[in-house]
């Protein structure tokens, strides 16, 4: 069985930016065994002669013309956002003291 | 003819209003009433249109009275899955993340109802981010199947599916990344269809996975499947990954399936590893029984191995939380959404990290974390990337298999629907309700599952799944209503005929509130 420490669950949260609780952290970590567990037999049929699928439709480069489409304006992109101000999306510090 | 307009089939419906013997209004408030009536016991809308939709409907009364040509289902209602953006209801995706969030624009395949002058009367309940099976992922508490109160409806898509069969909307949209459409079908006696990867837009549909994700439809005949597939489908310039190429009607191709109900020559393939363990005993039995029926009108029936959907499931629980992980950090509490400040403040990447630990349930959770580690560096080729080459040898199987048969069979699911609470406490076994629908998403083909019966054992539905060659979907829809008619002929009515009273309970949606 595939182990998951506390420590990894928490780097991963990190990573995807989820403040979890130790509790979610404990749960987590014993979940994610099992799944990786089960997941792990692709490993099995995967050799190095079969390519990857990135997609299940082949398709080539999508392009249009290069003119100004049909965009939101300011106040559409601004009006889900928790904080605005000036016109712009307004956010706490992005550099903590430490930093 | 019964005079309750929420008993009739859209295209049903539809006659009626074209003969103008009933209008948009009376429509869309007779199911606004039923949705009034029932849908506190079932909750398969999280948010009503109330007013919005009557003021519509008595729009395209009048466009109607004008002698304007309003389509063939002009003045219809149609329910919206909460994953498809809506520029006048809320659009959460089952999240507390997105609650209360109206988008800035309409998706695409809403827009396209709106020009075909549907009239979207609300917006259907969901596993949260469309993660789950059963709806008991919703952040908004789950959705009751109509059959039975104390089971699920399926999922993600069991507020759409639950809504067609309890009578609350003629059809619905629904999305389907793993079976989404299909498995809900299967569970509550309806149709539904996962079309031609890039048949249908996904522009404006909350993205989970998305080289899996379609958006289809959710009725409870094959002709208004293909009714509402004929209006979303086709090109969009905004979705990259869209199919620039014209499809037929597949109403046309429905209608010809129920006027000729010959099979003849049709070589039918039954997917071998699709069978035994696993599969309810009665799920087994209507399923067979079907084959039988197909036999008896004409076609061949041969078995075929797919050897590698063996492996499709770790696949799918690969590539779906690892483009689910990336899909969703757009969920940064910046531009919209959810706002958590840890207390005593923070810099923004607290807050963020604050805002995603609040707002995601556990199992988004779950899967981001999931995925997040199937990309890191050292995991990437031995998970994401031989996931991938397990998506090539699904490809194969497919493709030799459609050497050989014309459409695939399989049960839609391989039991009927479960209990509440049966399975939440044990991730894979849940994972594991999604065997026979994921290698139609993973090979990009169209599938589609209709109702075949009752289990003997629990007196619930049983669905059959068809799979065509990918942009093949016209031939589910000829096929389907085929076979549609030669059960009905069994039966003597549709299945949900059966389907039991409803408890009335008042609905705890407000009319023009939130998302609850």
């Amino acid at each position: 069985m595939s182990d998951f420490s506390r420590e990894q669950v928490q780097h991963l949260a990190g990573l995807a930016r989820i403040a979890l609780t130790p509790d979610e952290i404990d749960h987590l970590a014993t979940e994610l065994g099992t799944i990786v567990d089960n997941v792990r037999k692709v490993s099995e049929v995967a050799t190095a002669d079969v390519p990857a699928t990135s997609h299940p439709i082949p398709l080539h480069n999508v392009l249009r013309a290069d003119v100004v489409g049909d965009v939101l304006t300011n106040e559409q992109a601004l009006a889900g956002a928790p904080d605005a101000a000036d016109g712009r999306f307004r956010v706490s510090a992005i550099l903590g003291e430490e930093q | 003819m019964s005079d309750d307009l929420t008993r009739l089939s859209a295209s049903a419906l539809a006659a009626r209003l074209a003969a103008r013997e009933v209008s948009s209004v009376e429509a869309t408030s007779a199911h606004l009433d039923r949705i009034a009536e029932v849908d506190g016991g079932i909750h398969a809308f999280l948010h009503v249109a109330g007013e919005a939709a009557l003021k519509r409907a008595s729009e395209i009364d009048q466009l109607r009275a004008d002698g304007h040509d309003v389509g063939p289902l002009g003045g219809v209602p149609v329910a919206i899955k909460d994953v498809l953006c809506t520029s006048d209801m809320p659009s959460t995706a089952a999240s507390k993340i997105l609650e209360g969030w109206i988008p800035p624009y309409d998706a695409t395949v809403v827009a396209r109802l709106r020009s075909a002058n549907l009239v979207p009367i609300g917006k259907t309940n969901m596993d949260e981010f469309a993660m789950g099976s059963s709806t008991e992922y919703s952040a908004y508490g789950p959705t009751r199947n109509p059959w039975d109160h104390d089971r699920i409806p399926g999922g993600s898509g069991g507020g759409s599916a639950a809504a067609v069969a309890a009578f609350e909307a003629p059809f619905a949209l629904g999305s389907d990344t793993g079976g989404s459409i299909r498995q809900p079908a299967s569970v509550t006696g309806t149709v539904g269809v996962k079309p031609t990867y890039g048949g249908v837009s996904r522009y404006g549909a909350i993205a989970l996975a998305s080289s899996l994700d379609q958006v289809g439809p959710v009725s409870r005949t094959v002709l208004d499947a293909a009714l509402l597939h004929d209006v979303i489908g086709g090109h969009d310039p905004r979705d990259s990954t869209s199919l620039d190429e014209l499809w037929p009607s597949f109403a046309d191709a429905a209608r010809a399936g129920a006027e000729n109900l010959s099979l003849s020559g049709l070589r039918i393939g039954v997917v071998k590893q699709f069978s035994g363990d696993g599969f309810q005993a009665g799920v087994t039995q209507r399923f067979t029984e079907a084959l039988g029926i197909l036999e008896r009108a004409g076609a061949e029936i041969v078995e075929v191995s797919a050897p590698n959907f063996e492996y499709a499931i770790a696949a799918y629980y690969l590539i779906l939380p690892a483009e689910a992980s990336s899909n969703l950090a757009k969920f940064d509490s910046v531009r919209f959404g959810l706002r958590v400040t840890p207390e005593g403040g923070g810099t923004v990447e607290q807050v963020m990290a604050a805002s995603r630990e609040a707002g995601f349930g556990p199992e988004v959770k779950r899967r981001i974390i999931l995925g997040t580690y199937a990309l890191s560096a050292g995991y990437y080729d031995a998970y994401y990337g031989s996931a991938q080459k397990v998506r090539t040898l699904i490809q194969r199987d497919f493709d030799a298999a459609f050497e050989k048969v014309d459409l695939l069979v399989s049960p839609s699911a391989p039991t009927t629907a479960f209990r509440f609470g049966e399975k939440t406490d044990d991730p894979l076994s849940m994972y594991l309700n999604d065997i026979t629908t994921i290698p139609a998403n993973l090979a990009g083909v169209p599938g589609m599952g209709l109702p075949i019966g009752l289990a003997p054992e629990d007196g619930l539905p049983v669905g059959l799944q068809v799979m065509a060659p990918a942009r093949e979907d016209a031939r589910l829809y000829r096929f389907g209503a085929t076979l549609e008619a030669l059960l009905e002929d069994t039966w003597g009515h549709p299945l949900l005929d059966l389907l039991p009273a409803q408890p009335t309970l008042q609905a705890r949606t407000e009319p023009e509130g939130g998302a609850l």
